[in-house]
């Protein structure tokens, strides 16, 4: 894929009036998201204006786009194209916003396609309807017509910023499960596709059972568990060229749980042993494999701080499974999990400040969160059975695997606030979803 | 997997689907196919013949059950194991693969984890029973196996167990 170049459009609008009764009075538009409850803020986003002929095929469909990616997150709410009084056909004619006002829109995105033989260019502009202003810059993306959809992401990452102040999370993929077949024998191959459910990928042929696969820090790389041999064994796989390779081959050894530290440099995994589960690091590079825990307890799930000094993990040594943190420096595990119930699969946040995990109560299985001394705990959702989050790169949504009774899996997300929990477009059946970091 | 080997299995899989498993094709067939790389297929014999993989299968018995995040043994599982290991001593050519289950009511990786430690108890008991410990590996399928499909109890209990699954 070619790589995006944006560059400040040329403020056309600059020098322009702007709509003075309201502009001086108003707060510019900044959305909270660590409110308890939020209104969506109505916003429009009529097609982008194609700038010629070939950019006509993109203009709606990227715009199409970015609206589902604003609207999935339940902070913004769409006004439908078809409820629009003014029109947007020319990128650089001033904005008429008392026609966004008529319909009660808070926020503007208007948007120019032009292509150029294999070349796409998107520009946009983000606009606060009440006070006339434009946040911040327009923007030009550049790239190959087979990027348009991650240009539409990348747009929508900006739009996310200047409305949050936060980092965004669309320009980013989700490895997973796909499942097919009957329940007794279920086909599960690895597959990638981009965090909206488009571009699916197949990554294994699913001849061997496989799950659990991983992306690494910088999303070039997979780890994923597979039955390849008639024994589970974990695989690093290069996204790019699809090459694989075992990691560690000792017959009669199972490994699996596997996950990249912050550097991408080592893996930390588990490998049962006599019945004994325990926690070891592997060195990529020089390939020495350290033990990390040495208990006849099953010790496994575990996740890297995002500094890299301390792992999360479950382990059932005092009886059932509970949450533990131990520096990566020597050797003591401390117990965070308080509540009643067993959890599993602690995942450490990519902002370092809160711990998901799956938790299991009275025949019920919950998402939640914890700090990382596990104070502060909060259950995000309930079912027949959930499990296994993963963070979105900005650590603002939880992205999981749900199973109801005679329903096939799905991936949902939720966000850390417990609200907007939806679910993920698939082709089938899929579960073990794992999000990358946003795409460089 | 070779085109062979393929052949070989699925005939191998049919022939154990068609007529010598007590509860239903799927129990076999998952054992066949989830082992197929790392164990060959063999001939299953007539359950009447003693000496005969379907004859263990089905007369031993080959599936011990577990409680809930337990690898305990029940007084039932050792009078089972205590058969195998008395069949496995007579007949030492066969090669043995004990595959560690769980039911559903888990998280993936711990029950892979939770899958191991059932089978190595069962490895470990059939050791002490005088099996030799070379002819035995062991697997785990956590839950991504089960012989039963529902949201019940029932299932949950069938479904956490160890399968010893003989081949030559």
């Amino acid at each position: 894929m070619t790589e995006l170049k944006r560059r400040p459009v040329l403020g056309l609008l600059a020098g322009l009036a702007v709509a003075p009764k309201v502009a001086m009075a108003q707060q510019p538009l900044r959305i909270e998201i660590t409110e308890g409850v939020i209104e969506p803020v109505p916003y429009a986003i009529p097609d982008f204006v194609p700038e010629n002929a070939a950019g006509a095929e993109y203009a709606a469909s990227i715009a199409r786009v970015i609206a589902n990616n604003l609207t999935n997150t339940g902070l913004l709410r769409e006004i439908p194209v078809t409820a629009h009084v003014g029109r947007i056909t020319n990128f650089d004619a001033p904005v008429q916003f008392a026609d966004w006002r008529a319909i009660s829109a808070r926020a503007l995105i208007t948007g120019a396609v032009r292509v150029n033989g294999q070349q796409i260019s998107v520009k946009f502009r983000l606009f606060d309807v009440v006070s006339g202003q434009q946040l911040g810059d327009g923007l030009q993306l550049d790239g190959s017509t087979q990027a348009w959809r991650r240009m539409a992401h990348r747009v929508s990452d900006q739009v996310y910023m200047r409305l949050t102040g936060e980092t965004g999370y669309f320009d980013s993929r989700v490895v997973f499960i796909a499942e097919s077949g009957p329940a007794n024998n279920r086909r599960k191959q690895v597959a990638m596709m981009d965090q909206d459910g488009e571009n699916v990928q197949y990554l294994t042929d699913g001849t061997a059972l496989a799950f659990a696969p991983r992306f690494s820090p910088s999303g070039d790389r997979i780890l994923f568990t597979s039955y390849e041999t008639g024994f589970p064994r974990i695989y690093l796989m290069d996204v790019a060229s699809r090459r694989r390779q075992v990691l560690g081959d000792q017959p009669g050894e199972m490994t699996f749980a596997p996950r990249f530290s912050p550097d991408g440099q080592s893996v930390v995994y588990s490998l049962s042993v006599d019945g004994r589960t325990d926690l070891y690091l592997l060195n990529l590079g020089s390939g020495q494999r350290y033990q990390l825990t040495t208990t006849d307890a099953i010790d496994t799930a575990p996740s890297f701080s995002p500094d890299g000094s301390q792992i999360v993990f479950e382990s059932d040594r005092t009886g059932n499974s509970q949450i533990y943190t131990m520096s990566l420096q020597g050797g003591v595990a401390y117990r965070i999990s308080q509540g009643q119930g067993r959890y599993s699969t602690p995942v450490w946040s990519p902002r370092g400040d809160l711990i998901a995990f799956t938790k299991q109560h009275n025949g019920r299985f919950h998402i939640g969160v914890m700090r990382t001394d596990g104070s502060s705990e909060r259950l995000l959702t309930a079912s027949y059975l959930d499990e296994g989050p993963t963070w979105s790169p900005n650590g603002r949504v939880i992205m999981f695997t749900r199973e109801e009774p005679g329903s096939n899996a799905s991936m949902m997300s939720v966000d850390i606030t417990g609200r907007n929990l939806r679910r993920i477009p698939t082709p089938g059946p899929a579960s073990d979803p794992s999000w990358s970091p946003l795409l460089p | 997997m070779n085109l062979l080997t393929k052949a070989v299995l699925l005939v191998a899989s049919l022939a154990l689907a068609a007529c010598n498993n007590p509860r239903g094709g799927e129990d076999d067939y998952t054992s066949g196919m989830g082992a197929g790389g790392g164990i060959g297929s063999t001939a299953l014999g007539d359950p009447n013949d003693p000496t005969s993989i379907a004859y263990f299968n089905q007369t031993i018995g080959d599936t011990v059950n577990f409680t809930v995040d337990s690898s305990d043994l029940s007084p039932e599982g050792i009078t089972i194991l205590r058969t195998q290991a008395a069949w496995l001593n007579r007949y030492p050519e066969y090669q043995i693969l004990i595959e560690g289950h769980a039911d559903e009511r888990g998280t993936r990786e711990y029950n892979v984890a939770l899958g191991a430690r059932r089978a190595a108890r069962v490895q470990q008991f059939l050791a002490q029973e005088g099996v030799n410990p070379g002819r035995i590996r062991t697997v785990s399928y956590g839950k991504e196996r089960p012989i039963e499909v529902c949201a019940e109890q029932r299932c949950w209990d069938l479904n956490r167990r160890a399968v010893t699954v003989v081949s030559r």
